[in-house]
């Protein structure tokens, strides 16, 4: 394996491991014991030792670390306090609300995104340059939960095409499904796609000013043929990597658009659990959404020894 | 019929006091199988000249003049017209051997590109023509290259693939802008020696611009010096090296160093710089610099004074610059 | 070669967006500081008589469930906005550019650290700390800034670190060195008040995107808890009367959108003020 990858690997198996650290520390020791965090500052001694000793958090630290991280790594998350089931079952109902939901929005965002930023770029200072880029600074100043809410009072209150909330599960259908995710996606999409279509205008314009560019035009290429075969793959580096880093805000603003859709996603379930104190649930999916922008981190650098011969070479 | 004729050519550029003529009114041709030396600093309009030639200018720029190519006028042709001499008819070589090609793509595939597009070759006989070329401009083991990214390149091997690259629609003008400038000597005098054979195997036309007048001198038949714009003395080669009129040609051998020289003796340079574009002045470009200038000097561009056989110069202090015998 | 002017649209437009931003971003300062001292009605007073009601003379934007005047609850909102925006911001400055500059001045495992540090932190959006902190502090305005602080100090650390390497590789630091300066000293004489403009810059645009994570944490709840007002939180109260009023959905948002908007072009007007060849390369 090329050293960039190995290398990379290795910054991810670390970075994993440091956010676990991190999340159990805040999550289980700081707060003191999880027992009396969950039963709050009035319940007796007695019924806090009782439960402290069901969750096992009378065990030394270090103990209970390396449990949850076998249990990570075999699959078992370990029992809800507020739901009595088991975490996985909870999350993995979650997430097939959540991870439909994060990739409509991402292949939004980047068809949207490329589609403007390359138009744009192509009409470098022009009206329609200047439209696109107006609208990509309105796009950024809206937040996504306004967007929402606006989509609703438009598509579902004033059309009445869409309910405004909740999912009817992928048992309903698989179009009655995605219909309902459909306005959390745009929602989501839309700032992030503005932001990333500012991204790639520019990663365009500059790769067109490159020496190659030039040498592409005179060896007779038109300029639609010399944007499509030399510029937009190099183009892709920069907008690849803004991608990966969206990814995580992606993921953030999916907590936040989950609630005003009241979907039943991750998003939502955090909110119960913190609302439940079940910190179990909320540890696990933390853990969950930073391992899902690490993972994603480290595919953009697969991708990119993809993209670049240079990062494939064996001593690069 | 010369292969190209170019009359009166004008380019404007946008600048941040508006347009300014990068080139103005230069006028020229180049006959075929003829090599022409293009010769100037940086800023002289010699690389908007070639730009102009393959109608690459830069955007916002204003082109007039006529541009005859083999008995086609160039000047408004529409794009997707002027796609088609470009690679094929036309080659061209850039200066930057290191940022001219596609980082991402293999060597091979670059090269052939033109005769993808131009000749509609397949992939498979693209990759072996691309093989061919680049056997052709003298890089070893061409198979494996073919088959390598830029990177993997050294600097002379990558100026040899975008030669072949220029070469590989056989066209009847190369135009190559500063071919050698990022290579050190001895790669120099070996691809511009490359280059001389192959214009003479196939009949091709070549234009060679460099600030160099070294390089031009070893590889043309005939030459332009070209300063503020304007072509300020043009003649074969020969009869300019044994005599150069203008007092900027004479600054511009004296600035050159020489191999064998002896130590101690100091070059000579023009003194000032060049001047940027939107001051060029009204009269002469070079009066500004020029030790023999007079208040005449910079009343208008002076006309072309006969010096020899073919030789012309623009300067009204020729007398005085010893030009004449 | 030669150098080509950049357009007369985008002159003019840079321009614009510097006026344009800086009246907005004056407005909310404007509002803040009026609500300290006055609002056209007192902001935690309820009055659930008049609740709902439409836009009149005495309510110019009306009244909220609870029959709060929605005009002076948006005042006092843009004070709330600001205060986290400047504590968090100013979190991020002083902890990002101190590590950035240390990690550019001492190189070795030391800017190693400071790098791992800011990948790892870009792991944990400011919604996902403000998540993990409201489990260990329960929600409130600290949660929200010390989490939009947290966020900030990776982005200011890189930035701080990448435009200090550079200062660090021009001739003037040399020849510092060269007279025997240590470099503490380069640093405070040299290095930050090159990069001081990108740093302003940056902050201005960290900003916006304070104001627009403190809305959406206060719309969770996380945030801002009651009385205290808060855009965030009247778009969260406001989703519950959409069908009888949703005009009250409207204000907040647009008060959120056009502070960020009026942020970011102030940012980037001041980045083609500040840093023409940037600007040109954009």
């Amino acid at each position: 394996m090329p050293y960039f990858l190995l290398k990379r690997a290795a910054t991810f198996l670390a970075t994993l491991v440091a956010a676990s650290i991190l999340i159990f520390l805040v999550l289980e020791i700081l707060p003191g014991n999880p027992a009396r965090v969950i039963l709050g500052p009035d319940a007796p001694e007695s019924a806090v030792e009782a439960l402290a000793h069901k969750l096992g958090a009378d065990r030394p630290p270090l103990d209970r670390y390396l449990d949850w991280i076998g249990g990570l790594l075999e699959g078992d998350l370990g029992t809800s306090y507020a739901y009595g089931t088991p975490v996985g079952e909870i999350v993995g109902e979650r997430l097939a609300v959540s991870l439909p939901l994060a990739i409509l929005a991402m292949a939004l965002t980047a068809a949207l995104a490329l589609s403007a930023g390359v138009f744009a770029a192509a009409r470098h200072d022009t009206a329609g340059d200047f439209g696109v880029m107006a609208l990509s600074q309105l796009g950024i100043a809206v937040p996504s939960f306004w967007l929402a809410i606006l989509l609703i009072l438009f598509f579902a209150v004033e059309l009445r095409w869409v309910s405004a909330g909740g999912f009817p599960g992928w048992s309903a259908g698989f179009w009655t499904a995605i219909k309902a995710l459909i306005l959390p996606a745009v929602a989501l999409a839309a700032v992030q796609a503005a932001i990333l279509a500012r991204i790639t205008r520019s990663a365009v314009l500059e790769v067109s000013r490159e020496d190659f560019v030039r040498t592409a035009r005179a060896k007779g290429l038109s300029k639609g043929k010399t944007l499509r075969r030399h510029v937009l793959r190099n183009a892709m580096i920069p907008i690849v990597t803004v991608m990966g880093l969206q990814f995580a805000n992606l993921i953030a603003g999916a907590i936040v658009v989950e609630n005003v859709f009241y979907l039943p996603g991750l998003g939502r379930l955090m909110f119960q659990s913190i609302a439940n104190r079940d910190i179990a649930v909320i540890r696990d999916v933390v853990m969950l959404l930073a391992g899902m922008v690490v993972l994603v981190n480290f595919a953009v650098d697969l991708l990119y020894a993809a993209i670049d011969p240079r990062l494939r070479a064996e001593d690069a | 019929m010369a292969l190209l004729d170019v009359e009166n050519l004008v380019v404007r550029l946008p600048t941040a006091r508006g347009m300014a003529a990068a080139v103005r009114g230069a006028s020229f041709s180049l006959d075929r199988g003829e090599r022409l030396g293009l010769v100037g600093e940086s800023g002289s309009g010699k690389s908007m000249t070639a730009l102009a030639l393959l109608g690459l200018l830069p955007e916002g720029a204003e082109l007039a003049g006529s541009i005859r190519f083999d008995g086609r006028e160039l000047v408004g042709l529409p794009e997707d017209e002027l796609c088609r001499f470009r690679g094929d008819r036309i080659g061209m070589v850039f200066q930057e051997p290191m940022t001219a090609l596609n980082p991402l793509h293999t060597v091979g595939r670059q090269v052939a590109e033109p005769l993808r597009l131009h000749r509609g070759f397949s992939a498979s006989a693209a990759r072996e023509a691309a093989v061919a070329l680049l056997d052709r401009v003298g890089i070893p083991d061409a198979a494996w290259r073919a088959a390598s990214f830029p990177h993997q390149l050294s600097g002379g091997q990558r100026q040899r693939a975008i030669i072949a690259m220029a070469l590989a629609c056989g066209p009847d003008l190369l135009i190559a802008d500063e071919p050698t400038t990022a290579l050190d000597v001895t790669l120099q005098r070996q691809i511009l020696d490359r280059l001389v054979e192959l214009c003479e195997e196939s009949g091709m036309a070549l234009l060679l611009i460099s600030h160099d007048l070294g390089v031009v001198a070893e590889t043309t038949r005939r030459m332009l010096v070209m300063y503020g714009g304007s072509i300020m003395e043009s003649g074969p080669t020969a009869a300019m090296l044994r005599r150069l009129a203008h007092p900027y040609s004479q600054g511009l051998i004296g600035a050159r160093p020489r191999l064998g020289a002896q130590r101690g003796v100091r070059l000579s340079t023009i003194p000032g710089s060049a001047p940027a574009l939107a001051e060029i002045p009204v009269g002469c470009p070079f009066a500004e610099r020029c030790r023999l200038a007079i208040d005449e000097c910079k009343a208008a561009l002076p006309a072309q004074e006969i010096v020899g056989p073919d030789h012309v110069a623009r300067c009204i202090r020729l007398d005085a610059a010893g030009a004449r015998p | 070669m030669t150098d080509l002017a950049p357009s007369l649209t985008r002159r003019a437009l840079a321009h614009a967006s510097l006026v344009v931003g800086g009246v907005l971003t004056l407005l909310l300062l404007l509002a803040a500081a009026l609500s300290l001292v006055w609002t056209p009605w007192p902001v935690y007073e309820l009055d659930i008589p008049n609740k709902l009601q439409l836009p009149s003379t005495a309510h110019w934007f009306g009244t909220d469930s609870l029959g709060r005047d929605v005009l002076s609850e948006l005042l006092a909102g843009a004070r709330t906005s600001i205060i986290v925006g400047v504590i968090a911001v100013g979190i991020g400055v002083i902890l990002g550019t101190a590590l950035g500059l240390l990690a550019a001045a001492r190189r070795g495992w030391l800017e190693e650290l400071v790098m791992r540090f800011s990948d790892f932190a870009f792991a944990f959006p400011a919604i996902l700390s403000a998540i993990m902190l409201s489990a260990l502090l329960g929600p409130g305005i600290v949660t929200s800034i010390v989490a939009i602080g947290i966020f900030n100090v990776p982005i200011f650390a890189r930035l701080t670190r990448a435009q200090a390497k550079a200062v660090w590789a021009r001739e003037f630091t040399l020849a510092a060195r060269a007279a025997g300066k240590g470099s503490f000293r380069i640093t405070l004489e040299h290095v930050l008040p090159n990069i001081l403009s990108v740093i302003v810059v940056q902050s201005t645009i960290q900003f916006a995107t304070a104001i627009l994570a403190e809305a959406a944490l206060s719309y969770l709840g996380l945030g801002t808890q009651p009385p205290q007002p808060s855009w965030g939180r009247m778009l969260n109260e406001a989703q519950l009367q959409l069908l009888q009023a949703p005009r009250l959905a409207i204000f907040p948002g647009l008060a959120i959108a056009l502070s960020v908007l009026g942020l970011n072009l102030l940012g980037d007007g001041l980045r083609d003020l500040l840093d023409p060849r940037l600007a040109r390369r954009r």
